[in-house]
């Protein structure tokens, strides 16, 4: 297995607040891992620093030996955690407007998924819920052919038959050489899935490891596990 | 029949146990084709890589074996996946005699008390 993803000893500051101190995590590739915190722990600031929307202040990223930039993100594909997409725009101007963009946009596949979901092409973005806006959002983002999915908070704004639909979605779609970085807080619906867990906490990677290791080391769910680590 | 797990326990060998219940069931015929690994994911809502490192565990064991490009089948001999059901329904008695002794009755009382449900 090689390494997909490898940060080394990452520091990122905003202004005197330290959003992330020392971090270093390694992925490798055909996995689902999860990044677990509570709010405010560092998981969207790490994210951004994957997709070069930030830039660290110490520290080094690469992405299958590329550092985040153009080369990068032909391998990446983002889901962030609020909608960027302009909302006038019809469900069909969004999709070509992706096959433009990226040389991996499987249009076919969208399409498929879109009218499974029963959103039609011409729909604009602007009528449709904020549910619905959201999977749109993830089917478009699961469409790209990619190494590195990074998925932030992608159930955070659904109700709970929804989330099955986005846990669906992914495990439908991904492919076994891909690996899926999912970040959120929703644990007990989304533990299932993943391979990893990576605990963050003020910053710091607590712990990284198996859904399963958890399970028999501690008798307990990763839920239940992240409850204790985080308590007040 | 659904693919019930437990939160706290290990995914990977709940999905053998799973597995080796429907055989032992009939649900998958001696010979007869499995659910794609994907299927299985799907179904139970967990991950692909899981239900795969399930299967390859079983195929060990030798109660499922798998054809290069056309999936995975149920052994011939369905005694190992017997030796699993009953492994379970073993478990799942002792446990109630446990929660029933929490309750307050001993291990011959609850006996008595299930003769007469």
């Amino acid at each position: 297995m090689s390494e997909l993803l490898c940060t080394k000893n990452l520091v990122k500051r905003y202004s005197s607040v330290v959003a992330l101190n020392d971090v270093s995590i390694t992925l490798t590739n055909g996995k689902i891992i999860g990044i677990l915190g509570p709010n405010g722990s560092g998981k969207t600031t790490l994210i951004k620093l994957i997709n070069g929307l930030l830039t660290a202040d110490e520290g080094s990223i690469t992405i299958n030996g590329n550092t985040p930039g153009v080369e990068s993100k032909k391998e990446v594909a983002y889901l962030p955690d609020n909608n960027y997409l302009n909302s006038y725009m019809t469900v069909k101007q969004i999709v070509d407007f992706f096959k433009d963009f990226y040389e991996d946009f499987r249009e076919e596949l969208a399409y498929e998924m879109l009218t499974k979901l029963g959103v039609s092409p011409e729909m604009k973005l602007k009528t449709l819920s904020k549910g619905n806006k959201e999977k749109v959002c993830l089917i478009l983002t699961m469409s790209r052919n990619a190494k590195l999915y990074v998925l932030d908070e992608p159930i955070a704004g659904v109700d709970p038959a929804a989330r099955d639909y986005v846990i669906r979605t992914i495990i439908n779609n991904y492919n076994p050489e891909a690996t899926v970085l999912i970040s959120t807080h929703l644990i007990s619906d989304i533990e299932q899935i993943l391979d990893e867990v990576i605990f963050l906490k003020d910053g710091k990677v607590v712990l990284q490891k198996t859904v399963d290791e958890i399970r028999q080391e501690h008798q307990k769910s990763v839920d239940e596990l992240f409850r204790e680590v985080f308590r007040w | 029949m659904q693919w019930k797990l437990d939160k706290d326990r290990a995914i990977c060998p709940q999905i053998c146990e799973q597995v080796c219940l429907r055989i032992a069931l009939g649900e998958f015929a001696p010979g007869e084709k499995l659910l794609s690994v994907r299927e299985v994911a799907v179904a139970a809502g967990v991950n692909p890589n899981t239900v795969q490192h399930s299967f390859e565990i079983l195929e060990e064991k030798g109660i499922l074996y798998s054809q290069r490009g056309s999936g995975w089948y149920a052994a011939e001999d369905i005694s190992l996946a017997k030796d699993t059901l009953k492994k379970m329904i073993e478990e799942k008695t002792k446990a109630y005699f446990e929660s029933m002794n929490a309750l307050g009755l001993s291990v011959e009382e609850t006996k008595k008390y299930v003769k007469n449900w």
